[in-house]
């Protein structure tokens, strides 16, 4: 990481801590914003936020790193994330996995050797009617076959 | 004339291309010089019908569906903006037998109306919870509470007129209303339903808890993994806010309510009352052990109330039409109606409101219509990731809290997913240690290395059927271990992961090679 950008996140942090930094139990507030503009939350912030927070960096990263939801490193290209629980699993999301790995050519929390994709797991998207579902970027899609899903990536990559 | 045309904006709805059919009705419309006004409306919950397209006509909504993008041109050919006769014609919306026959009451509005429109709110009944609850005193609010039965529909089922009694009975300087809408369990969406489709409810049910417990802050803690409810509910909050149903002086009252919505970030965990509280203060999502209780000391240590989603957004209709029209729906100490989630291997799966005393049969063939697959149903999980699996001897017992814990099962949020005779419930029975294992806070050591502990000896058991001494030794270790976990645990994540591991090795043993026949054990 380039010192430039560094400094650039902070500049970011800063922005952000001025709006939120009083804001009773702000913190979660917080990294979602950071990771909103960056598309993760890069490790040199944190001295920043602790700091603004009165927090110790240790606590920071305990937060980041507890919740799924929050990366440390930014996701290659457009995120995948395929449904993995029950009621996915008794429509077939099992075989829906297998198959995305397959086909992006990468294990769950990888990227496709072209980093258009990174795929991973979710627990729930709340579409457990329409099973199994995913979420491609920020679109969701339901009852998605093997062969629905190898058309939706193609449409993914067509549009930029 | 102009004509009103409804396209669901519920997620089900968008995930089935629901966006693409209104621009396409919208552009269609212009072409041909249709005047129609196109409303997003929320889901009806009927999803293997969406995207659910209705028409406004003399005769009533009538439905079309499932619409696709190809299917605009003929549906206009057909002119079913005045409710032409067309292949997807369902007839007239409220006359669906699977819609005709359910109790909606917290559910009513669901569909029918624009989810962020005011008027359209208030003129099917919203607001007359939160005005009736000026009129009256704190204390005669929360007896309403009380006295309906309504208990907490997350899953607990603790009465939420007792946490609202001790909120308003505990005094401090500031005191809080959480909604937990941290709606993590696979099989259910009728949380997201109502953020997305009525959330004035939602907000009105929160108001109406601040002002019988003297609260004046509320906090809304939404999954991350639901964008469009989040945005749902902060346009809602500030529509609301413009009007004067949230903020200072409510309708003109003394009382002052100011809501918030929280995004979560991605922890099964934070659906824990306690836990949640935590992520709320910017922490860890870890849980807290009780008592103290949060009605007591709860967000940054005042007394709160937390509540789910459809718990609060229950509150308006009880408070607006009294507690006995409430009461006398359902039966024994389960009072009034679940939006019960049929959901996983199923026909016809959707949001089905009913009295408490409906069965899984009537809910899984008279509603579900059977398994998606056509295959018989084997299992079916009822309550989520920490229900039990009931096998068919179960489905006649009404679904009804007691009468599901006498069962050493749960009714839970009223989540249903059914599994057909392909599943092998051995390895469902590990995918719920795998997935506490995942999600558990680590706080306990029952659920943090218990859960770990359960996938191998499961994977021990499942390699194993063929040596029977060592088999039944290692099934008398998971069910010592479950024992653990069941007594040890601080909370329903390590508490509960034993429900659906237990259920699957009482009911279904074959699949962990248990009743396998002699012969092939010799």
């Amino acid at each position: 990481m380039t010192a430039a950008t560094s400094a650039e996140h902070i500049a970011l942090v800063r922005g952000v801590l001025a709006r939120r930094g009083h804001e009773q139990g702000g913190l979660l507030p917080i990294l979602h914003e950071v990771q909103d503009a960056l598309g993760h939350i890069p490790a040199d912030v944190v001295p920043e936020i602790a700091s603004v927070l009165n927090l110790s960096r240790a606590e920071v990263h305990g937060v980041i790193t507890y919740y799924h939801h929050f990366r440390a490193t930014p996701a290659a290209g457009k995120v995948v994330q395929i449904c993995r629980a029950e009621s996915c699993k008794a429509m077939g999301a099992d075989a829906l996995l297998a198959h995305a790995q397959q086909h992006l050519g990468c294990a769950v929390h990888g990227h496709s050797a072209d980093g258009a994709f990174t795929l991973e797991p979710v627990y729930c998207l709340g579409l457990c009617a329409q099973s199994p579902a995913i979420m491609l970027g920020d679109e969701l899609h339901a009852c998605v076959s093997p062969q629905r899903f190898d058309e939706l990536i193609a449409e993914a990559r067509s549009t930029p | 004339m102009n004509t009103t045309v409804y396209v669901p904006r519920d997620s089900g709805a968008l995930a089935a291309g629901a966006d693409r059919v209104a621009r396409r009705i919208a552009d269609e419309a212009a072409k041909r010089g249709v005047a129609i006004t196109l409303v997003r409306n929320g889901s009806r919950g009927l999803f293997w019908l969406e995207p659910l397209v209705e028409v406004n006509t003399p005769q009533g909504r009538i439905a079309y569906g499932p619409v696709t993008v190809g299917d605009v041109g003929s549906l206009f050919d057909a002119a079913f903006h005045t409710g032409g006769e067309h292949a997807l014609r369902l007839g007239p919306t409220d006359d669906i037998p699977y819609l005709k026959k359910q109790e909606r009451l917290t559910f009513a509005r669901m569909g029918v109306t624009d989810p962020l429109s005011l008027p359209d709110y208030i003129a099917h009944e919203g607001f007359a919870g939160l005005k009736r609850a000026l009129t009256l005193q704190p204390a005669q609010i929360v007896q309403e509470v009380l006295d309906s039965g309504l208990r907490g529909r997350g899953g607990a089922a603790f009465p939420a007129g007792i946490k609202w009694k001790t909120v308003l009975a505990t005094p401090a300087e500031q005191k809080y209303i959480v909604c937990n809408a941290d709606e993590g369990d696979s099989g259910t969406f009728s949380d997201r339903m109502t953020m997305e489709g009525d959330p004035y409810m939602l907000i009105e049910g929160m108001t109406i808890a601040g002002i019988a417990t003297g609260a004046t802050k509320g906090f809304i803690y939404v999954r991350s993994e639901y964008p469009h409810a989040i945005a749902a509910l902060n346009e809602a909050i500030r529509r609301a806010e413009s009007e004067g149903y949230l903020g200072r002086n409510l309708l003109g009252s003394t009382h002052h309510f100011s809501l918030e919505v929280r995004k979560a970030a991605g922890s099964y965990v934070c659906g824990e009352e306690t836990a949640l509280l935590e992520s709320l203060e910017g922490k860890r999502g870890i849980v807290r052990a009780k008592p103290p209780v949060p009605a007591l000391v709860g967000l940054f240590g005042q007394p709160t109330v937390i509540n789910n989603v459809i718990t609060l957004a229950t509150v308006p209709l009880i408070v607006a039409r009294g507690a006995s029209f409430y009461k006398d729906y359902g039966m024994g100490r389960s009072r009034g109606t679940l939006p019960i989630q049929l959901a996983g291997n199923i026909k016809y799966g959707g949001l089905v409101e009913k009295a408490f005393g409906v069965t899984l049969r009537e809910l899984l063939y008279d509603y579900g219509g059977g398994t998606a697959s056509g295959r018989p149903v084997k299992a079916v999980q009822v309550g989520g990731p920490l229900g039990a699996y009931l096998p068919e001897s179960q489905w006649d017992v009404p679904l009804d809290y007691e009468a599901y814990a006498a069962l050493g099962a749960v009714v839970g949020h009223g989540g249903i997913v059914v599994h057909d005779d392909t599943a092998d419930l051995s390895q469902l029975a590990r995918y719920a240690m795998e997935f506490c294992a995942i999600e558990s806070c680590g706080k306990c050591t029952p659920c943090r290395i218990g859960s770990t502990r359960g996938v191998e000896v499961i994977d021990k058991i499942t390699a194993n059927q063929n040596r029977p001494i060592p088999l039944q030794q290692e099934v008398q270790l998971l069910r010592d271990l479950c024992d653990t976990m069941v007594n040890g645990s601080l909370c329903a994540m390590g508490g509960m992961t034993p429900y659906p591991v237990l259920s699957a090795l009482n009911h279904y043993p074959q699949d962990f090679g248990i009743a396998a026949p002699a012969n092939k054990a010799a």
